[in-house]
């Protein structure tokens, strides 16, 4: 096994709220993870957990076997400085882009090295060409974003995080928010990521994507992982009720195959 | 009536008005620099949650923003050096006054366009391994400032008419200079017409500058 992160009994509580009931989960290096689930059943929050854009309310999260934060009386206490490191390992795509409006398409994605990772501008330089050629986006780099489509937009956003170089990719809904058109180029993008052995916990409503990319596929249900195992085995071959009804929800008006040549 | 208007007094002392012009605007632009670099820090430390920081900085803002300049001119001259170990003469109390005017007044600016930027700007920094101060200083305000300039514009309006109530003081700007000029030659008519009409033709254009650019925000917004 080679794990590169594992969740122990991770809790996140807002308020009197409790979204995450104690989630186990262990992920090894080059693996593709998609969780699904209806809205509120806590995947977001979940990955949000995981490079502590939340902090959790109880539990560990453990990162090439080293848990984050220290142990005080049976508390965890976690140390932003701590943390700050911890992001720059893990990279985040999110539903709305959320590209700096004021950098052009280039600097957008050198600023992470450039701030974060403090590198040389050759370097920077290196790292956003490379990264935005991967996207296929090298043309765009002096276009500020709102001259891209939302499609572009996005995978500037993942050439963003993957310019940090990090060992897992976190994706939160990357294509709700594109129009259907554009929903195509982001998840191809994505799954040339993982063809090229990235490891990556993915939240989508794309469940045709999570079929052919995924190694596995997580059902979350108010707070818990309720059923995992293969996309064949959660996406077509569901046990639980509540997997069985999210999937006919999914399901309920589908096209015969379109004879698209 | 029939009055005579005699404008040669006003020229005859021109370089008196021009010293006065001078320090108006010596006292303007110390007051604009220092007080927004304050209201930086004080609008950025209204914006944090540690009440350490939020409350001393909303206390600073009320008191500063809800009293008139006049009194905070005239407190810092007569009622302050009575308790400060320092001497205070008329253009450190004027300055005091309205850099803490101004500090009040743009910190609120700053809040307010720090709070006009959305929290994914923020998050997607912090995703990227920013520190906070990092978040604000490369993401955050290099887009805030842009929305802010037009109301920054104003202050410094607003500053620079405020700049001639050091006169009260004896701060040797432009109004004090014609307070004096008009005392010995007896034109208070051609005077303070004189003077209304430098601070006029100095600050109109500032206030043209400030409705370009509004102007030009809004375009920008609508494209």
């Amino acid at each position: 096994m080679n794990e590169i992160l594992r969740l122990d009994n991770l809790r996140k509580s807002f308020g009197n709220v409790e979204v995450l009931k104690g989630i186990d989960l262990t992920v090894t290096k080059g693996e593709v993870v998609v969780l699904i689930g209806a809205s509120g059943s806590g995947k977001s929050t979940m990955l949000r957990c995981i490079n502590f854009m939340e902090i959790p309310t109880a539990g560990r999260i453990v990162l090439h076997g080293t848990p984050v934060g220290q142990e005080v009386s049976g508390r965890i206490n976690y140390v932003e400085r701590e943390l700050t490191g911890i992001r720059t390992r893990i990279g985040m795509v999110f539903q709305h882009f959320n590209l700096f409006p004021h950098m052009t398409v280039r600097e957008n994605v050198m600023e992470g090295p450039r701030t974060v990772l403090k590198l040389k501008p050759e370097e920077c330089m290196r790292r956003a060409e490379s990264h935005l050629g991967k996207v296929g986006l090298g043309w765009k780099a002096d276009s500020y974003p709102s001259q891209l489509s939302g499609g572009q937009q996005q995978r500037v956003a993942i050439a963003r995080a993957l310019a940090m170089e990090p060992e897992i990719m976190l994706f939160d809904e990357v294509t709700s928010a594109l129009d259907p058109e554009l929903v195509g180029e982001v998840l191809e993008t994505m799954k040339e990521l993982a063809d090229d052995g990235m490891t990556m916990l993915i939240v989508t409503h794309e469940l045709g994507f999570a079929y052919t990319v995924a190694d596995r596929v997580l059902f979350l249900s108010d707070g818990t992982i309720l059923e995992h195992g293969t996309p064949a085995e959660i996406l077509t071959h569901p046990k639980k009720e509540a997997t069985k009804n999210f999937l006919r929800g999914h399901n309920s008006f589908r096209l015969p195959e379109p004879q698209l040549d | 009536m029939g009055y005579e208007f005699d404008f040669s007094a006003v020229f005859t002392n021109w370089q008196l008005l021009l010293i006065g012009l001078r320090n108006s605007i010596i006292l303007g632009v110390t007051c604009l620099t220092l007080g927004l670099s304050l209201g930086l820090v004080v609008g950025t430390m209204r914006y944090a949650r540690a009440p350490v920081l939020n409350w001393p900085a909303t206390a600073f803002i009320e008191v500063f923003r809800n009293t008139p300049v006049l009194v905070q001119i005239m407190w810092f001259f007569f009622a302050f050096p009575i308790i400060s170990p320092f001497e205070i003469d008329a253009f450190t109390a004027a300055s005091l006054g309205l850099t803490l005017n101004t500090a009040a007044f743009s910190a609120e600016i700053f809040r307010a366009g720090i709070q006009s930027i959305e929290r994914g700007q923020w998050e997607a920094g912090k995703a990227l391994g920013m520190p906070y101060l990092d978040q604000l200083r490369r993401i955050v305000l290099p887009q805030a400032i842009r929305r802010m300039v037009p109301a920054f514009m104003n202050r410094a309006v607003e500053l620079m008419k405020m700049t001639s109530l050091a006169s009260v003081i004896a701060y040797g700007e432009l109004m004090h200079k014609a307070k004096q000029i008009s005392t010995l030659e007896f034109n208070p008519i051609e005077m303070y017409t004189s003077v209304a009409l430098i601070f006029f033709v100095l600050i109109y254009p500032m206030a043209l500058l400030v409705q370009r650019f509004e102007l030009k925000l809004k375009d920008a917004v609508r494209s």
